[in-house]
């Protein structure tokens, strides 16, 4: 793989902010789009648009082809053994609350649990507080350790007492990067009779998933962080689950019949994508997926580990500053403080340098009060992040520091 | 390198790095007659402001204790020391001209207390930053007001 090409496939990393080149290191808050999407999106507005699954007419069937092309190149994506179960949402915060939804109110019973992860992105965490206090299920919370693992022993002493009907966690922490045992925690999860999803927002974009593999039943993730669209979004989940578990958002092109006295639900995995979804997102994302594949996760996760590697190495080599997260198995995602700047007085002069990171609370609140901390600075990497630009983040590191001592 | 971050000097002026530093009045007030917090749950700034009355009720001391970046201690200091002596009234009016010169680098009706505040209109170039410079007006007044928490817009 050679990261120059990739480059110039990402318009936008031509751009320079404040006469400086642009210096992305915040994809993990959402990635750049490769010119493959924008093309993909611009030529079917120009050629081929209309709504899907409604029209009899060429324009519609055209474009129904091509969006419900998405659902296989997903299916491919993630190793799906039936299409159907490949549901399209806006966003992984949306996967994430149809299953607390209509798994959660529709299938587990006040009484029984749900397990999180105390390294939980807000959306894996407001559904099920929702869901308790509308449905009476118990919310348990996983601790993490001091190093920024799960900790195995006490997740799975919470599941013991057999109450858990359905363990979600995150499979790679948007803070600390850490990637989760995902295998062992379905291993877990099912031995104990509880079902098991992961939030794959930020895995996906740096490891292969295989959901047959991994033998979970459900899980999330989202376009805009895979170099797709924003606005579209997937939830896959076993098809006897989904089968069994009533609709989320009731509307167009999700029922079979309709009268006033009764409707009756389309089949899976349309009864859960109601109205008219995100056509050009969706087509949008099929460019995204057919990119990556076309990479290949091999030489993404070979980059992406001999980014981290440096830039551990950088950063941790700058005198005050500390790295929240010292997971053995981790993704390119490193939160830090300097000791003599806050976190938004760093982004803000990283910023003027062309640099872009993200600092505050992650949408990860509770994680922040259990690291000790109101907010970090995180950078984040993409398959077009170069060592340079690593080394560029270091030196002026180096300079903020110098600025506010 | 010196010369890395002299586009920044506008909106981190030594009055600022100095009162992030070393705020005078970074302290709750051992005695006091109201006090409020705000909080920016968006980047995570947190603040608790003190006040003490004089028996005209025009404030006679502020204290604060801040969790946040060098802008918003800066702006909690500054403040501290530009309402003390005012009435209700007259800080509500202060925070609102302090509101536009953060917001538009500019103020027109410049008077000594708002000169003491000019150091941070030169956040204005960074939206995201303004709130940080409002949040702890916004705690003195809801603390003014008998609220208890306010957050910045
Ligand atoms: C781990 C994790 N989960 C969930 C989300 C939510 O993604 P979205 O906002 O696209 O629903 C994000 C990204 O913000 C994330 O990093």
């Amino acid at each position: 793989m050679n990261v120059d090409d990739i480059r110039r496939d990402f318009p936008i990393l031509s751009q320079t902010i404040r006469g400086k080149p642009l210096i992305y290191l915040d994809s993990g808050a959402s990635a750049q789009k490769p010119r493959a999407v924008i093309d993909a999106m611009v030529n079917a507005m120009e050629t081929q648009y209309a709504n899907v699954h409604r029209g009899l007419h060429w324009m519609s069937e055209r474009t129904t082809d091509a969006y419900e092309a998405t659902r296989d190149a997903a299916a491919k994506l993630m190793n799906a053994g039936d299409r159907a179960e490949i549901v399209f949402t806006r966003n992984s915060t949306e996967a994430m609350n149809l299953v607390a939804h209509s798994y959660g109110r529709g299938i587990l019973k006040a009484g029984q649990a749900v397990v999180i992860s105390a390294m939980e992105h807000h959306s894996n965490i407001v559904p099920w507080q929702m869901l308790r206090d509308a449905h009476g299920v118990e919310l348990r919370v996983a601790p993490i350790t001091d190093a920024g693992e799960l900790d195995m022993a006490a997740f799975e002493a919470l599941l013991e007492d057999g109450k858990v009907g359905l363990v979600s966690v995150t499979h790679m922490s948007n803070v600390l990067g850490t990637v989760t045992p995902a295998e062992r925690i379905v291993q877990i999860a099912h031995a104990h009779g509880a079902k098991a999803m992961f939030d794959g927002s930020q895995a996906i974009v740096h490891r292969p998933i295989d959901v047959q593999a991994l033998g979970c039943d459900f899980y999330a993730w989202t376009g805009h962080k895979l170099y797709g669209p924003t606005g579209i979004g997937v939830l896959w989940a076993r098809r006897e689950l989904l089968e069994a578990m009533p609709p989320f958002l009731g509307g167009g092109d999700m029922i079979s019949s309709v009268t006033f006295e009764k409707s009756t639900w389309a089949q899976v995995p349309h009864k859960f994508e109601a109205g008219t979804p995100a056509i050009l997102e969706g087509i949008g994302l099929k460019a995204a997926i057919d990119y990556v594949l076309g990479i290949g996760y091999e030489a993404l996760a070979a980059h992406e580990l001999a980014l981290t590697d440096h830039a551990l190495a950088r950063l941790g080599a700058i005198e005050g500053l500390k790295i929240y997260g010292r997971a053995q198995d981790r993704g390119g995602v490193i939160s830090f403080m300097l000791d003599k700047a806050h976190a938004h007085d760093v982004a803000t002069l990283l910023d003027r340098q062309g640099i872009a990171v993200r600092a505050g609370n992650h949408c990860a609140e509770p994680l922040m009060r259990r690291l000790g901390v109101d907010s970090t600075a995180r950078a984040s990497f993409g398959m077009y992040t170069t060592m340079a630009e690593i080394d560029a983040l270091a030196d002026t590191l180096n300079r903020v520091r110098e600025f506010f001592t | 390198m010196a010369d890395t971050f002299d586009d920044l000097r506008d909106l981190y002026q030594e009055v600022i790095l100095d009162r992030g530093r070393h705020p005078r009045h970074g302290q709750r007030l051992e005695t006091f007659d109201a006090t409020a917090k705000g909080d920016n749950p968006m980047c995570g700034d947190r603040v608790q402001v003190w006040v003490a009355f004089a028996p005209d009720s025009t404030i006679a001391e502020t204290g604060f204790e801040a969790r946040g970046c060098a802008i918003s201690v800066a702006s909690a200091d500054l403040m501290a020391e530009t309402v003390q002596g005012r009435s209700k009234a007259d800080t509500a009016a202060l925070f609102a001209s302090f509101r536009d010169m953060v917001r538009t680098g500019v103020c027109p009706a410049c008077d000594t207390a708002m000169e003491q505040l000019a150091p941070l209109s030169g956040v204005h170039e960074y939206p995201s930053r303004v709130k940080c410079a409002t949040l702890p007006w916004h705690a003195l007044i809801a603390a003014l007001d008998g609220t208890k928490e306010a957050s910045s817009e």
